[in-house]
């Protein structure tokens, strides 16, 4: 029975029939027809189908997901009343005699194809909107274009798809929409924003055939694994009813009380649950689910997919939106964290071969210093014209991929000269800015006194971590399987870190996996983590779970755990503990 | 009696002529009755229909560019002057001064 792995992109559980959905293509003929000015009203009528459909979608999408999302279906219907569009469609068919779906067909592909000339991501994905509203005028152009497969299911079904367009996904109805799994796209893609935004469980990037996916098969689509069990066993079948009861159950608890604050049970220790963000879509999604604020706020969306420099502009006003949503809700911003695996012409990024070990994040500080400065300015911009306009916030900057204090140090001075410049031109600047590090790399956990003097907080990126300190590349599937990290000298590095941080008074967050991963929270309130960073959809979850033990049990955890001498036997012990 | 004014201009704005400056730009020309057009500066594309989004979207014109705007007929001199203040305001957008 096939299983596949992907990636989890919206959190539940779903069992039910699949329904392999391939978009009708919409298939056409070439000919010329005898009636042009007939044709040319056909068209006329089947523009404006199309356009009420859209401002349809777009409606929904702003009630389901907010204005960002809706956007999307704006732009479509602002191709509909293109003149040079129009101009071109009047001309195949008035003069040239062309019937209309072809006309239509070749007009839009024209356009698309100059936009995949261009390159960049961004023109790449309004291709695939003009195609998508291309195949819509098509389809409105048929007979019976209500007629949709879609909406004419009986049963609610697991939908599954290569890929799924915004306008695909928004159209879906809840009722009949048991989960969406998908073979690409990532969990950022705007099908999986509205996904969790609708609720739906859903997993992305399941590297399936769709051809062998065969409809009506009964399946376990896993949003919190990312796993896509087709044809399960009887047995998996049973676990997984009883899990998805369990978890429907528990979310209903979970979400009732996510605002609530994560104290545990004697009230001994209180922990901060954060959200981890990569853009300024997802904020709002941390406030939905009780996030108490941002524990890394990653901000490579805005050098990414471009052939320029952000400028300090497009970068303060970005921040300043997560500001404005936080609303004075702590904001730690990661400085940017790029290497050899991305490609990066304008920052002169060069394929490495290991960009694990490569010229990276804040090793860039030596030749580009510019980058950083440009940063830290805007950020401090962004916070100054925040409090200058009477709002709040709390801006705290983290540098990635530390390994030796005199980068802190120079990190530091680049800070202040940022600072003292914009002091100079009279700028508003906020009071109070933490400054911390991300201990990723074994050498800043081992050296953690060291730089525990020298900043207000840590921030532990156990993934990394993980594989610095094993050796194994993530990426590499042969050897992924030894990156845990409950490995005992991971652990090991984090009890340093936090010992080292709160000896001199610093408080320490933690905003790898592990921190969104149930079975490490008696371990982390063990080892009195301060702050916990996660997805924003596993704060509930995580909150939940720490209210249930005390911290007294915790501590008892932690010194098991610390005598184990295997991953393995870490986990299977903390497998067998119950929140006490 | 037609005039035809042009004008050349750097589009400061980091998403360049895409996105919402893109659709900024062709509303402020669809409000004049002249014909105008939009031309990169240093590019062998011919001019676009600065009344077309999606031909003002096809020139790629991006941050830092230079581009010629062109225009032709009645109330040509105010279409320019719209234009010009559009790009030179950010596209409407809060302006967040420079350091």
């Amino acid at each position: 029975m096939p299983r596949y792995q992907g990636l989890p992109a919206s959190p539940g559980i779903a069992i039910g029939q699949v329904l392999p959905y391939r978009p009708q293509k919409i298939t056409f003929t070439e000919h010329r027809i005898a009636d042009p000015h007939a044709e040319w009203q056909r068209l006329q009528e089947a523009l404006h189908k199309a356009d009420t459909q859209l401002m349809a979608l777009q409606e929904r999408a702003r009630k389901i997901a907010g204005e960002e999302e809706a956007a999307i279906f704006e732009a479509h219907r602002l191709f509909l009343i293109d003149e040079e569009l129009l101009a071109r469609l009047r001309t195949l068919i008035l003069d040239e005699h062309l019937n209309a779906k072809a006309a239509v067909h070749h007009t839009f592909e024209q356009y698309a194809e100059a936009l995949l000339g261009l390159e960049e991501a961004y023109f790449q994905a309004r291709a695939q909107d003009l195609r998508d509203v291309a195949q819509r005028v098509m389809r409105c152009l048929e007979e019976d274009s209500d007629q949709d497969s879609l909406e004419t299911w009986k049963e609610a079904v697991i939908v599954v798809a290569e890929d799924l367009t915004p306008s695909d996904t928004i159209r879906f109805d809840r009722q009949k929409i048991l989960g969406i799994v998908t073979a690409r796209g990532g969990p950022t893609s705007h099908s999986a924003i509205l996904a969790r935004a609708m609720g739906v469980p859903a997993v992305v990037s399941a590297q399936f055939d769709l051809n062998d996916i065969r409809s009506g098969t009964l399946a376990i689509l896993n949003g919190n694994s990312g796993v896509f069990n087709v044809g399960p066993t009887l047995h998996e079948l049973e676990v997984a009813r009883k899990e998805k009861t369990e978890w429907e159950a528990r979310r209903q608890a979970e979400l009732k009380e996510a605002e609530l604050p994560a104290i545990t049970r004697d009230g001994a220790f209180r922990a901060e649950v954060v959200a981890n963000i990569g853009g300024v879509e997802d904020a709002e999604q941390v406030l939905q689910f009780g996030g108490e604020g941002v524990g890394l706020f990653r901000t490579e969306f805005l050098y990414l997919e471009r052939s320029t420099m952000p400028s300090i502009v497009e970068q303060v006003r970005a921040y300043r939106r997560v500001f404005e949503i936080l609303d004075g809700r702590p904001l730690v911003v990661r400085t940017l964290d790029i290497g050899g695996d991305k490609e990066v012409p304008y920052l002169g990024m060069e394929k490495e071969p290991n960009p694990f070990l490569g010229w990276r994040a804040i090793r860039m500080i030596r030749e580009r210093p510019d980058v950083l400065q440009n940063q830290f300015s805007a950020l401090l911009q962004a916070a100054g014209q925040v409090i200058a306009e009477a709002g709040k916030c709390d801006l705290r900057i983290m540098l990635p991929m530390v390994s030796s204090v005199a980068e802190v140090e120079r990190a530091r001075e680049i800070y202040e000269e940022a600072r003292a410049a914009l002091q100079a031109e009279g700028k508003p600047l906020p009071q109070q800015v933490q400054f911390g590090i991300m201990v990723e790399v074994p050498s800043a956990a081992l050296l953690a006194d060291h730089f525990a003097s020298r900043v207000d907080f840590f921030s532990i990126g156990t993934n990394d971590l993980t594989q610095y300190t094993l050796a194994v590349d993530r990426t590499n599937e042969r050897v992924s399987a030894l990156a845990s990290p409950y490995h005992p000298a991971v652990l090991r590095l984090i009890e340093m870190t936090i010992r080292a941080a709160h000896t001199q008074g610093k408080w320490v967050g933690l905003c790898g996996e592990l921190a969104g991963d149930p079975l490490a929270v008696p371990l982390l309130v063990g080892l009195h983590l301060d702050e916990f960073s996660m997805a924003p959809s596993s704060i509930p979850t995580i909150k939940q779970l720490i209210r249930q033990w005390t911290l007294s049990a915790c501590e008892e955890v932690v010194q098991r755990c610390l005598q184990f001498s295997l991953a393995a036997e870490v986990i299977e012990y903390l497998k067998s503990q119950t929140p006490r | 009696m037609t005039q035809t004014i042009s004008t050349t201009i750097t589009i400061e704005h980091p998403a360049g002529l895409h996105a919402r400056p893109a659709a900024q730009f062709v509303k402020t020309a669809a409000r004049f009755p002249c014909k105008i057009s939009v031309r990169k500066v240093n590019s062998e594309k011919p001019p676009a229909n600065a009344k077309s989004p999606l031909s003002v979207l096809t020139l790629g014109v991006n941050q830092g560019d230079t581009v010629e705007i062109i225009a032709e007929g009645e109330e040509a001199q105010a279409a320019i002057q719209a234009l010009m203040e559009l790009v030179e305001s950010n596209f409407g957008e809060t302006t967040v001064p420079h350091s």
